[in-house]
């Protein structure tokens, strides 16, 4: 780790991310840490989350040694179910997925380029078999796609660019990024820098993308 | 009369030949009918193909099935589970071929093969690698990629309680696949915990029909 931490923390992010999401959405929480979103939703807001294995209306983790060992999220962590949830199967949990019926989706990604490819699902190392699970169901069917990211990788090389290197999970479906440095619009030319970190300049997260940034003329300071 | 109540859960499995391709429900841990493949490891049926989530884990179920070699491929979208070794050992050793599937697609092939359909076009998976040497076409502007109906020997799933027609209800999550892996298989098998009476299932809350069905078994829970 190096001295001074730049950016906001994933915390900060899951709340301006929560802060985007409207009262009496449906929404899917990928695996990892979009998860955090869950628990930054102001009261009041109510908020139906789906998971891919035929829940909807799930809530916190039940209390250790509780609960229902099978009522598990996508992510295979024991989960409860809210007054009102329901139980329906696969068929039908990718029906609402790739359906359109899922308002907002919220997914971890190792690449998004400035036309909105998503590459979140396979790296290029061979030594491990490939899996996908519901991905690129869930990136090509909500009708708003939110990413959740570092904006670099551990080793600071750029997750933004002008295109994916990795293998694509779908093509052209990201709305807006929310990085530790800063929030993106993908528009039709690219992306247009919405707010920065405190602290962080233009030219600085200029320097850690690799595509071409804009940045809004109402440019606004994240977490502020 | 109709009975598809069996006794044991060698009989459930009876008959599975070598080289069937087998549906096993299940997410995870959620919903796998752990004693319905314990019964076909000890069958002996091999060569097989299965369908399935995941690609088991630790040592029982469907990662057993792999560790005795019985499998000879896997159709799957998630693989790489925590302590899904056996399958990660096989698959580096070329000893287990894998197709992997987006898993709405998955589900879809085999709702398809259930429906009696030729196949759907899904964006899921279009642009991606998974699309290659099958057919995309540009339907409403947006590329879709052909799928295949996935049909099967076998279905091995796990519901709740069912009555002597077959007719299921299920627990929770665990319902994940079975219902629509119940539709899509020459023999579908089922593990219950509890046989009940015909007219005790709320017809209104009957989730698979026991047309679907061939065998129940009932294992205490």
């Amino acid at each position: 780790m190096t001295g001074v931490r730049r950016g906001v923390t994933h915390e900060q992010i899951a709340r301006r991310i929560a802060a985007d999401i409207p009262d009496g959405s449906y929404v899917n929480l990928g695996i990892g840490m979009p998860t955090l979103v869950a628990d930054a939703v102001a009261p009041g807001k109510e908020i139906v989350y789906h998971s891919e294995n035929g829940v909807l209306g799930f809530g916190p983790a039940p209390a250790e040694g509780e609960g229902d060992p099978e009522l598990i999220n996508a992510g295979k962590q024991p989960v409860t179910l809210l007054p009102g949830g329901v139980y329906f199967h696969h068929t039908d949990a990718f029906m609402m997925m790739r359906g359109g019926h899922i308002d907002v989706t919220v997914l971890g990604a190792f690449q998004v380029s400035e036309r909105g490819d998503l590459a979140n699902w396979a790296t290029d190392e061979a030594a491990m078999p490939p899996a996908v699970g519901g991905a690129m169901d869930l990136a090509v069917g909500a009708k708003r796609v939110l990413v959740m990211t570092t904006h670099t990788t551990r080793d600071g090389r750029p997750k933004l660019m002008t295109a994916c290197t990795y293998p694509l999970t779908a093509a052209a479906v990201v709305d807006r990024v929310y990085t530790d440095l800063a929030v993106l619009d993908v528009v039709a030319d690219g992306f247009l820098v919405r707010e920065l970190a405190p602290g962080v300049s233009q030219e600085e997260l200029q320097a850690l993308t690799a595509a071409d940034l804009r940045f809004a003329e109402d440019l606004t300071v994240l977490g502020a | 009369m109709i009975d598809k109540r069996v006794t044991s859960l060698d009989d459930a499995v009876a008959g599975v030949l070598d080289g069937s391709t087998v549906l096993v429900g299940g997410f995870g841990n959620s919903g796998v009918p752990v004693e319905l493949v314990h019964a076909l490891l000890d069958q002996g049926a091999t060569d097989l193909t299965v369908v399935t989530n995941n690609a088991g884990s630790g040592e029982t179920d469907i990662a057993a099935l792999i560790r005795e070699g019985r499998v000879a491929k896997i159709i799957c979208s998630y693989p790489r589970s925590a302590g899904s070794v056996w399958f990660e050992q096989f698959w580096l050793a070329g000893k287990i071929e894998l197709e992997l599937v987006p898993q709405g697609t998955l589900s879809e092939r085999m709702r398809a093969a259930g429906a009696g359909l030729g196949g759907f076009f899904t964006p899921a998976g279009a642009d991606s690698l998974l699309a290659e040497g099958k057919e995309v076409r540009v339907i409403n502007g947006r590329k879709h990629v052909f799928e295949q109906p996935l049909p099967a020997d076998v279905a091995l799933i796990k519901a709740s309680r069912a009555d002597r027609w077959g007719n299921l209800v299920y627990h929770s999550a665990a319902r994940n696949f079975g219902p629509t892996m119940a539709t899509a298989a020459a023999l579908t098998v089922v593990q219950v915990r509890e046989f009940v009476e015909l007219g005790d299932l709320d017809p209104e809350a009957v989730v698979t029909p026991g047309i679907f069905v061939d065998r129940v078994v009932r294992v205490a829970a």
